[in-house]
């Protein structure tokens, strides 16, 4: 919107980018004379097997064999994810869900199979899009979607909302709102492990849109200078909002960009479970063990446009969105899931869609009854030091209309 | 997150804070007097530069998860040597040699603070925070309210502000006022040595993200500090510097010295000058400030950064609000020229608000008119 605005002083019909001076005429026309067509790649659609597995894998030999049971868990939360999602769309088209919401379906297997072999004493950090991390995480369906609908028993207490969904007693350190913010935050917490010996990584999921954020290449420069415990795991969904990943970099095969840090990088299929699971496992040990920072880039897909005002279909074409859900990770995981017999039948696939779908509507439910948080709460928590409150006792005189009453007389800090 | 081994230093880290509130109390007690005095204790004459070393030194003594993290503190000893000797006595660990990356290491400073280490993150100037301006306020100051206060963040960010060093447009500001504008940061500002260790060790101490702006011009100022390990300023408390009855000077940083000088100017003209040095942006002492006025009932806003959007609005704005009916005259306000801070001397000179600038800026409150002639060059 800000550039159609600025493009009205030149009213030739140059069109949206007129504003824009700073950046020479040829950007939206590439040299080779292509010019960048809804569909993606220069040359437009971009196919499931358009990005190979590249990067020869390192580290310590993954450890991770799910037993059976938990191969069908593992489905299981991703139908949830998948369902949830959806029914998230109906409660936010309802309005009872507000503010931005992105929605996480056809990338499931990246946070199942991505978060699988975090432990306990791990840390998770992502950024906005992060119901599906939230939920592969543990947290349950009834505190995320209590938290969309902005309850105190939110998992975030209803202060976060979609983006900021978080679980510190499970090492989930947040979904953060700022393209790249996190990258450093969670590099921090990579730090705390390296200077306080303790034997844990760090995980931190970014979308492929922030790497040409100044944040990320600091970020990264510092985990690798200082070999930081920590894995990026980018979930590569070909589109930063509706912006081709071919449109946004210089270099677009991500995984090749930390040859600036002195950083190992793969590149996997992000649709395959097992195959996220057994890199993000591998990196994560040798992070843990060897000190080591590794970057894992995921090719996945997300269904839904950007959020959920976004239609998703002025800059990739229908064919290009209905060959990636014939690709989807869900569909393959529960036909491997038949192949070896782990699932007798298609009807103990449709069984788990039941249960999943009986467990959000219970979230629903959970989250249409539960209470907003407590009014007198408002002040809470803008700071954690216990003499906040003292500390802003002397503020008072002359303070805003209304601010002595919802703030200053109120909890300010963490008691 | 929790393990490492945090539990008896926060309970430590409570009493500390015991200690300061009955620090506040007795300060309010003996209102007026210097009273930070400590009775187990002698007071020395040190530079405001080496107050801020030692209590650095004092800290990181006293609880392992503190950690410095900056450009050029360890080998380099700090650009402005604050870090002097540091690495010698803590080891590489402890003082953290950062690359020249703003946004990076304040937001590795953050997850640390977040995970249970207590970042004491220096910035070589003010001005080059605002590389990190994104991570400051969008990340540091807001995380503990976006999770209800299930992270939490105890980190410090060290900067000096200041001007007249002909350091030219890109190095002279003061920009404490944009980072007291944002809810979940606090902003402290100190002005004499003895605040410089009072308020950087209550800082290293508090559970949530302070901003220290120091004072460049004031690095190599002398005053008495107190030797005592637990000598901490009170966040939240300004200090009234010195007594008068007619105008009261409002001042923070650096102003607030220059203030003192203005002042005694002002006594040969008798005019009798209440000086209050903030000491602290947010929380703001908006109590003292009024007590002030209901006696003097004239106040001048002194400020070395630009008046407009600045300090000094804010306080325009609380104080007709709180002091209306003590008012005898508009509030006055004197800040910086609103120009980006140029290289010549004699302009660098008109520019800064600087003792005649304030002290023609009180007696225009005063009612009393002067010609700019006489304090325009500085």
């Amino acid at each position: 919107m800000a550039r159609r605005k600025q493009a009205k002083g030149s009213e030739d019909g140059r069109g949206e980018s007129g504003g824009s001076e700073a950046e020479p005429e040829d950007r939206d026309e590439p040299s080779d004379g292509q010019r960048q067509e809804p569909g993606g790649a220069a040359g437009g659609h971009i196919a499931p097997d358009h990005f190979e597995d590249a990067g020869s894998p390192v580290g310590p030999e993954s450890q991770i064999s799910p037993s059976a049971d938990r191969l069908r868990e593992l489905y299981e939360t991703m139908v949830l994810i998948r369902l949830f999602e959806e029914e998230t769309e109906r409660q936010y088209k309802k309005a009872r869900i507000g503010g931005y919401c992105h929605l996480s379906s056809g990338q499931e297997a990246v946070a199942v199979g991505g978060l699988e072999p975090l432990g306990q004493d791990d840390i998770l950090v992502s950024a906005y899009r992060c119901h599906h991390l939230a939920l592969a995480r543990g947290i349950s369906p009834e505190s995320v979607m209590a938290e969309l609908f902005g309850r105190a028993d939110g998992c975030a207490g209803g202060r976060g909302g979609s983006m900021h969904l978080a679980d510190p007693t499970r090492g989930y350190l947040g979904g953060w709102g700022i393209v790249a913010g996190h990258v450093p935050l969670a590099t921090g917490a990579a730090f705390t492990f390296a200077q306080t010996d303790q034997p844990h990584a760090v995980l931190c999921e970014l979308g492929e849109g922030a790497v040409n954020e100044g944040a990320w290449h600091e970020a990264l420069n510092l985990a690798g200078l200082l070999q930081l415990p920590v894995v990026y795991l980018v979930e590569n969904n070909i589109y930063g909002m509706g912006t081709s990943v071919h449109m946004a970099s210089a270099e677009p095969e991500v995984w090749k960009r930390v040859g600036a840090f002195a950083m190992h990088a793969e590149r996997i299929d992000g649709q395959d479970l097992e195959a996220v699971m057994e890199a993000s496992d591998r990196l994560l040990r040798r992070a843990r063990e060897e000190r080591l920072p590794a970057l894992l880039e995921c090719i996945t897909y997300r269904y839904r446009g950007h959020s959920v005002a976004d239609a998703g279909t002025a800059y990739r074409t229908e064919e290009e969105i209905e060959e990636w859900k014939g690709n989807d990770p869900i569909s393959r995981f529960g036909q491997i899931l038949r192949d070896r017999g782990i699932v007798e039948s298609d009807e103990e696939l449709d069984e788990v869609r039941e249960r999943m779908d009986a467990r959000v509507q219970e979230a629903v439910e959970f989250a249409e009854n539960a209470d907003p948080p407590e009014l007198d709460s408002l002040a809470r928590h803008v700071y954690g030091d216990e003499h906040a409150g003292e500390q802003f006792a002397r503020m008072t005189p002359g303070s805003p209309f209304g601010e002595r009453e919802l703030v200053l007389e109120k909890e300010l800090g963490d008691g | 997150m929790d393990e490492s081994g945090t539990d008896t230093e926060t309970v430590n880290g409570a009493e500390d804070q015991a200690h300061a509130t009955d620090e506040v109390e007795r300060g309010e007690e003996r209102e007026g007097q210097e009273s930070d005095e400590q009775h187990e204790y002698e007071t020395e004459e040190i530079s405001y530069r080496e107050a801020l070393r030692r209590a650095l030194h004092e800290e990181l003594a006293r609880d392992e998860r503190v950690f410095l993290i900056g450009e050029e503190i360890g080998i380099f000893e700090g650009s402005y040597k604050v870090t002097a000797g540091l690495l010698d006595d803590f080891g590489t660990k402890r003082i953290r040699e950062a690359p020249i990356s703003e946004e990076g290491f304040v937001g590795l400073a953050t997850g640390a603070a977040m995970t249970g280490l207590r970042p004491v993150v220096e910035i070589m100037t003010i001005n080059f925070i605002l590389m990190a301006m994104d991570q400051v306020v969008n990340h540091t100051a807001k995380l503990q309210y976006m999770f209800s206060g299930q992270v939490g963040c105890p980190m410090v960010i060290r900067t000096p502000n200041g001007a007249g060093s002909q350091l030219t447009a890109q190095h002279s500001q003061n920009l404490e006022g944009w980072f007291a504008h944002v809810p979940g940061l606090k902003v402290v500002t100190p002005a004499t040595p003895a605040d410089a260790k009072g308020l950087l060790k209550a800082a290293i101490r508090d559970d949530d993200p302070v901003l220290v702006v120091e004072s460049l011009p004031s690095y190599n100022l002398k005053g008495e500090v107190s030797q005592d390990p637990d000598y901490l300023t009170p966040m939240g408390q300004a200090k009234v510097t010195r007594e008068g009855d007619d105008i009261t000077l409002i001042a923070h940083s650096m102003a607030a010295q220059r203030s003192l000088q203005v002042a005694a100017q002002l006594e040969e003209d008798e005019i009798s000058a209440e000086v209050i040095d903030l000491r602290s942006l947010r929380p703001l002492d908006m109590e003292t400030v009024a007590r002030s006025l209901a006696k003097t009932n004239r106040a001048l806003c002194v400020d070395e950064g630009w008046a407009t959007y600045g300090v000094s609005a804010e306080l325009c704005a609380r104080v007709q609000d709180a002091c209306f009916d003590d008012l005898d005259a508009p509030i006055g306000r004197v800040g910086m020229a609103e120009v980006p801070m140029p290289y010549a001397k004699n302009l660098e000179n008109a520019t800064l608000p600087h003792a005649k600038k304030i002290r023609a800026a009180a007696l225009a409150v005063l009612g009393e008119e002067t010609d700019p002639e006489e304090w325009r060059a500085g």
